[in-house]
Order: structure tokens, then sequence, then C-alpha cells
């Protein structure tokens, strides 16, 4: 496949739909900014110039391809399948979030738009945002909650040496939920000139297709890597997810291969049967959240309620509609894991690899951990390492009681 | 049969009067505080209420209808406790038409069909979801229109023309006009635009038209009474209701006198 080439699919069908999933549940005065943002996206993922612009970006600014490395003494040790991790952790800003990013801040500037807005949780999608507003010259401004801006002091500063505004949203739960919202209302009073760069795949169509489209070059490496180094596809796919765009970014290309297990990885925080979790999939019900039809973690009454994870990332109370699509058709599987075998498997790629992951990327880590040794010698699993670790040192730390 | 608000404004026009809605949210500053306040509101000239259904991530709404659903939401009030508020009010006000404003998710969870008994039989009479555009309303609003409710649409200044034919199509009751690009409670109020955009809007869809958001004084509300049906008024009540939260005893009068001066600086707009 050329590396250019984005895919396009049956689905989401015209108005943004998986199935009962999806679709564009926003106050009326964003239906038209979505439609020209669908529009324009549609007209330049086929435009031949637009392509190669990004084909550039993503090979000389975030340094694409990104490896497969074939963590051989991990897999070794847990005697079993061989283990395989894409190296999203090795671009540019340190996760796959700029793939996205570099993306949409092409379609702002074809689409004259010379505001940026986001909203961020651990601070990944900001600071990625932060960093292409800067190279284009665009104003940038950031949502991040205050509780999350307490836990990422790091990341909102590399945001603000970047140029950005990081707006403290001290609204509901004072998490990424919130920041969401904030972003919203900040979208509906500046349409004209802003442009909303989204960092997952919810949110109200087309961003859940957009973003999938821009993450999709993890998967199409990964498989043409892994067929040329074993010469078949993976037996297993594993990644974590959040709103789940790195998992969607792995997955995707690999949706037709009927023989290809996938396992989406949600936070089980301190345990699914304790409620302090962040796991729609696994534990939520569906319902309709900042645009889009989805599985949500809320009560009886409709309310949202209060997430938790150890990964910043991850704390998050609704998912993609296309994870809730795939659950549902069971195409995906999706399985959780708690903060402490999260940071069990952090550990366990440190010492054994060399390699420090984020932990949001530890929960895959972990289930492959679980999953190997129960596949034979000759078989693989691609895990996505969607972001490395520098950003958690402190997280990790005062968990273990050291400070630093 | 004709609704309750398709009757009021009937009635209304046949006065040459502009309605006058107030917002309030639901359970806000208390549970107890709703009922009395919505029959002192109708005492003080209001012709319809807007009740806001609290919710956990209202994302059309600025700061101060966001602190008011909150306020709720710590009395944990839910959307039958809603519709217990207003079959309380009905008990003593058979002719108030009110409307139900929140946002999808909790009707999404009790389900539509339930939602739409119960509001019916509560004595509900529209019901307007702000999450919910035409695009993603076909079953919600068949559902209600067979229980006799209308489902009330939002158009805004960034709504084509395109899309307004698309709310004519569904729309029943009234329409309500966002008067700014913005959340509620924000922005400046532009009446020039206003009146430029309701002409499209008033070729094209027969009901009458609400104008709200920005409206927060009896001036403004003079301006927009001049051409709109009804002028409504959210975060400038709750504001005044936010202020007294500690006090809410002092609530029902400290509103009414706000919404009689609205109702008298509408009435004299009116007059030639």
């Amino acid at each position: 496949m050329h590396p250019s080439h984005v895919d396009t699919t049956q689905l989401p069908d015209a108005g943004g739909h998986f199935g009962r999933y999806g679709g564009r549940f926003v106050a009326e005065t964003l239906m038209y900014p979505l439609e020209e943002l669908r529009v324009a996206y549609e007209r330049y993922l086929k435009d031949p110039t637009f392509l190669a612009e990004l084909e550039a970006d993503l090979r000389d600014y975030v340094g694409r391809p990104s490896p497969l490395y074939h963590a051989e003494r991990w897999s070794r040790e847990l005697g079993g399948a061989r283990i395989f991790l894409k190296r999203e952790d090795l671009n540019h800003t340190g996760a796959h979030k700029v793939n996205n990013t570099v993306g949409q801040a092409l379609l702002a500037q074809r689409m004259g738009k010379t505001r940026i807005i986001a909203e961020t949780g651990a601070g990944q999608h900001g600071v990625a945002t932060a960093t292409v507003a800067a190279r284009l010259g665009l104003t940038c401004v950031v949502y991040m909650g205050e509780v999350d801006m307490a836990r990422q002091e790091a990341n909102v500063y590399r945001m603000r040496l970047l140029g950005a505004e990081v707006v403290a949203v001290k609204s509901g739960s004072r998490t990424l939920k919130d920041a969401l919202n904030e972003a919203l209302r900040d979208w509906v009073t500046n349409v004209d000139d802003t442009f909303y760069i989204i960092g997952t795949v919810a949110g109200p169509h087309p961003y859940p297709a957009l973003v999938r489209d821009f993450q999709t070059v993890i998967g199409r490496e990964a498989r043409a890597q892994l067929l040329e180094r074993t010469g078949r596809l993976p037996d297993a796919l594993v990644a974590c997810v959040g709103g789940g765009s790195n998992a969607i970014g792995l997955f995707y290309p690999f949706l037709d291969d009927a023989e290809v297990a996938i396992y989406g990885i949600e936070a089980a925080g301190d345990g699914l049967a304790t409620g302090r979790h962040a796991a729609p999939l696994c534990a939520g019900t569906p319902g309709v959240l900042h645009g889009n039809r989805t599985y949500l973690m809320e009560d009886r009454d409709g309310q949202i309620i209060p997430t938790h994870s150890i990964s910043a990332g991850l704390d998050y109370p609704g998912v993609g509609p296309e994870h809730a699509w795939l659950k549902d058709s069971g195409r995906a599987r999706y399985e959780a894991i708690t903060d402490a075998e999260a940071v069990a498997a952090f550990h366990a790629l440190t010492r054994i690899e060399g390699i420090i992951p984020a932990l949001e990327s530890s929960h895959a880590l972990a289930f492959a951990a679980k999953l190997a040794p129960t596949m034979p010698k000759d078989q693989s699993i691609l895990v996505n390492l969607s972001g490395r670790g520098d950003k958690d040192m402190h997280t990790v730390a005062s968990r273990e009681g050291i400070r630093l | 049969m004709m609704g309750r608000i398709t009757q009021r404004f009937e009635a209304l026009k046949g006065q040459s009067k502009t309605a006058l809605i107030p917002f309030i949210t639901a359970g806000d500053p208390r549970p107890p505080v709703t009922v009395p306040l919505m029959h002192a509101m109708v005492a003080a000239g209001v012709d319809l209420i807007e009740l806001g259904v609290p919710f956990s991530d209202p994302m059309a709404d600025g700061p101060v209808i966001q602190r008011s659903s909150e306020r709720a939401l710590e009395h944990r009030v839910s959307l039958l406790d809603v519709l217990g508020m207003v079959r309380e009010f009905r008990a003593q006000d058979a002719r108030t038409p009110v409307v139900l404003m929140g946002y999808l998710n909790p009707i999404e969870v009790m389900g539509y069909d339930r939602f739409a008994a119960q509001a019916g039989d509560a004595g509900v009479d529209g019901v307007l979801v702000v999450d919910a555009p035409p695009e993603e309303s076909h079953e919600l609003v068949g559902i209600l229109r067979a229980a006799g409710l209308d489902l009330i649409y939002l158009l805004a200044p960034t709504s084509t023309e395109e899309r307004i034919a698309k709310v004519a199509e569904v729309a029943s009751g009234f329409v309500y006009y966002v008067s700014i690009k913005g959340v509620t409670g924000s922005g400046h109020l532009d009446v020039d635009q206003v009146v430029a955009k309701l002409k499209p809007i008033r070729r094209m869809i027969r009901l009458p038209v609400g104008v709200g958001f920005g409206i927060r004084d009896a001036a403004s509300a003079a301006r927009i009474a001049r051409v709109a049906d009804a002028v409504i008024v959210g975060s400038a009540t709750v504001r005044r209701m936010e202020d007294l939260a500690d006090m809410p005893q002092r609530i029902p009068d400290t509103v009414c006198d706000f919404l009689s001066g609205l109702r008298a600086a509408i009435d004299a707009a009116g007059d030639p």
C-alpha cells in the first residue's frame, strides 16, 4: 500500500454513524462548522498535494516510519508468543498524538483558520497541538482540567514554552471531560476563525473518522513491517483504549484480517468491582456525550460519573464510537488492566528491554504479558507502544513513596 | 388537539403581545425552591416556563447555568425528580405551558418511550434537547409527538437555509433562535443581526420564533420583543438566583421583580 494512501471504508455512514453509535449530537450552532469540516476533510484526503505534504511532515518532522521492535528478552521471559512493539514512543513529542495534530493543523491551514484550540488530559495531545501550532505560526489555546494541570506540571510548562495559552478548566470534575466541554464552548463562540483539534476518535462526526484516518499510519506501517520481518500477519493486536485513537490507528488496517485477534485494553483503575476505574466498554452502558453515542461511565439518571486511572490519558468516561461498534460486532475484544498491573508492566519493560513506556501504553503491555504465555512460540503479538514514560516519572515515583 | 404551547402563542397573537419565557434549572439552588418559584413567575406575568434538567456536562452552557446544574446535582436532582416537580406545578396550574430544556443523555438512559409517557402524564408540553439536532432526533420527535409533546428545535446564526428547511420539516410548538454565537449568558447581542437572520426563518417556518441567549435586561428584552414572538431569559434569571443561593426564601421576590420589569418593557415595546 502506498504510504500516503488514507483508508476509506463503508463506516461510518454519511451521518457519521457506526451502527447505532457515533453521529453528531451537538447544539445547532456547531452543525454547520462540523459540516464545513467534513467537506474539507473529504476533499483534502483525496488531494495528492495535501497528502504529499502530510507524508513529508510525518517523515521529516515526526520521524516516521516509527520502528517495529522485537522485544526478544521480554518475550523469552514470558515464555510464549513473540512480542513486537510498534514504537510510537519514538515520535517527535513522544507519543502517537502528533500523527493526528500534524494532519489536522494542515487541514486548519487549508481552511484558512488562524486559531487552534484543543483539550488535553495528560498533556500529550496538548503538547502535540502546541508543537504544530508553533511550527505553523498559529495561535493556540489548550483547555486542561485544573486537576490534570496539577498532575502534569511539566507538560503545562512545555505547552507554554511552545507559545500556547493553557486555560485551567474549573468546572465539573476538572479533568479531561470538562476540558472537552470547555473547548466545545470556545469553539461555539469563535467558530469563524477557530479550528478545534480533537485529540481522540471521539466527539461529533467527522472527528472519529478524521482522527482515525490520520492515525491509521500506525497500523499500515506495522502491518508492512511485520510481514517483512516474519512473513506473516500477527496473531494478536494489543493497544490501550482511553478515547481510543492509538488503538484504532493500529487496528483499522487489520479489521478485514479475520485471523488476527484484536484486544483493546481499558483502565481498570483500582479494579472493575470497586467502581473506581475508566472502563466504559467493559463496565459501562451506551449513552450520548460530547457529540456522539457510545459506551459511557454513567449513573442510572444519565449523569456522567467520575473516573479513575493512574494514567491521565485513559481517565475519560467515554470511548470512540467505532470501538463501541467493534465491541458489539465482536470483531474486537475489550479487557481491562488495573493500576497495579500497569505499573508492574511499566517496570518490567523498563528493566528488561531498556524502554520506559507511558503508563497508558503500560496497560497494553500488561495485557500482552498475560496473553503471551497462553500462545505458542511461533505466534506473534503486536503491541502499540503508544507513548514514552518520561511524563510519568513523578506519578510512578510518588506511588512508590519516592520524592523526586 | 391544539397543545398548550400553541394555544398560548395563539392567544398572545390575538392580543398583539410578545411572550416572556424565563429559564430556571430545576432543583436550583435546592429542590423545594422550584415549584413555588414557578407559580410566582406565572403571577409576575410570564407566559411559558423553561425548566432546565440538570446535567453533569452542559457543553452548550456558560458558567452561570453550569453552576446552577452543579447546585441541583448536589441534591441529586434527576429527570424523574424534574417530572415530579412539573406534576406538582400542574396540580395548581393547568394553563401555563412548561418546556423541559436539557441534554439528551438523561432521556436516552430513561428510554424515549418511558420518558414520553411520563412527561406527558406529568403535564410537560414540550422538550428542548440541546444536543439533538434534526439529524439525530427522528426517533425521539416521533415518540414525543405521539405522546402529544412538542420537540422545540434551535436555530443559530450559523444555520444555513438548508438547515432552516430541515428544522421547518420537523419542528412544532415554536422554534428557539439562539441570538449569538456562543454559550448561554455570553457575548454581545446584535439586534440588527438577529433581525437579518429572522427574515429567512420567518419565510421558511410558520411557527412562533422565540429569541434567547444574551438578553439580560429590560432594554435588550424590549429590543428583541419588537422582532420576536417570545423573549427568552436564562442566565440573567439564574444569576439572580445564584446570588441568593444561601437565602432561597428571597429568590421568588427577587426573580419576580426582575421578570415584572421585563414584562413591562416588553409590553411597552409592543405599544404603537
